[in-house]
């Protein structure tokens, strides 16, 4: 299986967003937002349709239109303009007609978009290997700079800011690393999943976790056990990657669940 | 003694709504100890979120002195689900006293150690806070809110949902808390009597301040728990 370059270089963004996605969602989860990165990923839908209309790169529009639209869903919901889940739906649905309107727009509605919405781990090229460990390299070294704070005001929002924690700055930087991690993972699970590698591990390892700081790595780790088990297993069972690895990740969340159970 | 907060002629209400605090003007020096009581929805939540500037008044004036603030709120408590110890819930209270990047300074290890202890919780400090008693998680969110080493500590009803045991428990170790780090505290609550023997004055909100002096001076109807104000 590793003789083949497309295999390799599927395993290798696999172990990016593998660790980077569980990473991301873990303060996403915990702050009760699991469901942003669904929201993000359609908004990124967006800017993949933009990227057919204007003759860019693809994973760059959806990146600059999906850090757009996090950041939105951010500023509604700071400013209360909107609550939380209302914020999300405008964003959400704003997102997915705005993709399907200039998808037709640029006359691309005839073009495989089933590997931007499911993933195409398999057609990933070294420069996309090149831009997804950059920017995921980049990503999970601000996570592990910036552990303590993210953690104080996931922690206790109006207590870190009352404290004089920089709150509005860290919550745009979450949203704009959960936008990165989708813009990123794209081609690997695809928009339609990617929410679903952000959330999950982290579901699982909370059950088995003993601390913050252990969930956390616990969701890395079951992350990529996901995608490596996912990739092995579609490569074998001539199954989609995308799909095989979200559906091993949920039953991580099954497996964990009876330890939960045990401990209470 | 030198000021820490002074209200000055403030009303305010939410968005277009009605006045939820009316002409308040209260002054709080440095190292008091003020329990701020009255019934729900007179105002006693509002009047704290001004002061911590979370919220902005409608009118009149908030000065706080007291530069480095920590604020326990109201049902503060971790989720079900979440696997926050109290040792991390602590040194996220400390977050604020440190650098913004990289990981805690062996003197934020020491004072977060030192929280904790104050509390009583040491040998519960690796624990998860979900697995500990309501009573227990309170002690968990004053070790927090005492990591951050403040000037001005506000608690918002932080005997709700505890036992009275707890309770009584609670309040001596914030009686304990004030003498030790000479600290100023609102104390807010719907009722007072785990305070009332220790406090040297209360502040009484409806809608406006109606009293404001020592426990001793309260009307004694205040102090029946069958009055719609205890």
């Amino acid at each position: 299986m590793l003789d083949l370059e497309f295999m390799r270089l599927a395993f290798a963004a696999g172990i990016i967003v593998g660790l980077l996605a569980p990473a991301v969602g873990f303060f996403l989860v915990q702050r009760r937002l699991s469901l942003i990165g669904d929201g993000i990923g359609h908004v990124a839908f967006a800017g993949v349709a933009l990227g057919y209309l204007l003759d860019l790169p693809l994973v760059l529009t959806a990146l600059v239109v999906s850090v757009g639209g996090a950041l939105s869903i951010e500023a509604l919901r700071a400013r209360r303009t909107a609550a939380g889940d209302q914020a999300l739906a405008l964003i959400f649905y704003t997102g997915i007609a705005g993709g399907v309107v200039l998808v037709s727009a640029a006359g691309a509605l005839n073009v495989n978009l089933f590997q931007f919405l499911f993933g195409s781990i398999l057609t990933v090229t070294r420069g996309d290997l090149a831009v997804i460990a950059a920017l995921g390299a980049g990503a999970l070294a601000l996570i592990a700079l910036l552990y303590r704070v993210l953690v104080a005001v996931v922690v206790d929002e109006e207590g870190a800011r009352v404290a004089g924690l920089p709150v509005p700055l860290l919550n745009a930087l979450t949203a704009a690393l959960a936008a990165i991690t989708i813009a990123v993972s794209m081609r690997v699970v695809g928009i339609l999943l990617i929410a679903a590698l952000m959330v999950l591990p982290v579901i699982a390892a909370g059950r088995i976790g003993w601390s913050m700081r252990s969930t956390l790595l616990l969701s890395m780790g079951i992350g990529l056990g996901a995608v490596l088990v996912g990739i092995t297993t579609s490569y074998y069972a001539n199954l989609p990657p995308g799909g095989t690895t979200v559906l091993v990740a949920a039953a991580a969340v099954l497996v964990t669940d009876p330890i939960a159970t045990l401990r209470r | 003694m030198s000021l820490a907060v002074r209200l000055e002629h403030v009303s305010f209400s939410y968005g277009h709504g009605p006045l939820v605090l009316r002409d308040v003007d209260l002054t709080v020096d440095r190292g008091e100890f003020l329990a701020i009581a009255g019934p729900n929805g007179g105002g006693k939540t509002t009047l704290l979120r001004l002061v911590l500037g979370l919220e902005e008044p409608t009118s009149g004036r908030v000065d706080v002195r007291a530069s480095r603030l920590s604020y326990l709120p109201q049902r503060a408590q971790a989720g079900v689900d979440s696997p926050l110890t109290v040792e991390e819930l602590v040194a996220a209270g400390r977050a604020p006293r440190t650098r913004l990047l990289g990981p805690l300074r062996r003197a934020d290890h020491e004072a977060v150690r030192e929280s904790i202890e104050r509390v009583g919780l040491t040998p519960l400090a690796r624990r998860r806070l979900t697995t500990l008693s309501g009573g227990q998680q309170q002690r968990a969110f004053i070790a927090k809110a005492l990591a951050a080493d403040p000037e001005l500590l506000v608690l918002d009803e932080p005997t709700t949902g505890v036992d009275v045991e707890a309770q009584e428990s609670l309040a001596s170790l914030l009686e304990q808390l004030h003498r030790e780090l000479d600290v100023t505290v609102l104390y807010v609550s719907h009722e007072f009597g785990a305070v009332e023997r220790f406090v040297e004055r209360i502040v009484l909100v409806r809608g406006a301040i109606v009293f404001d002096g020592p426990p001793s001076k309260l009307p004694d109807l205040w102090h029946d728990p069958s009055h719609i104000h205890a």
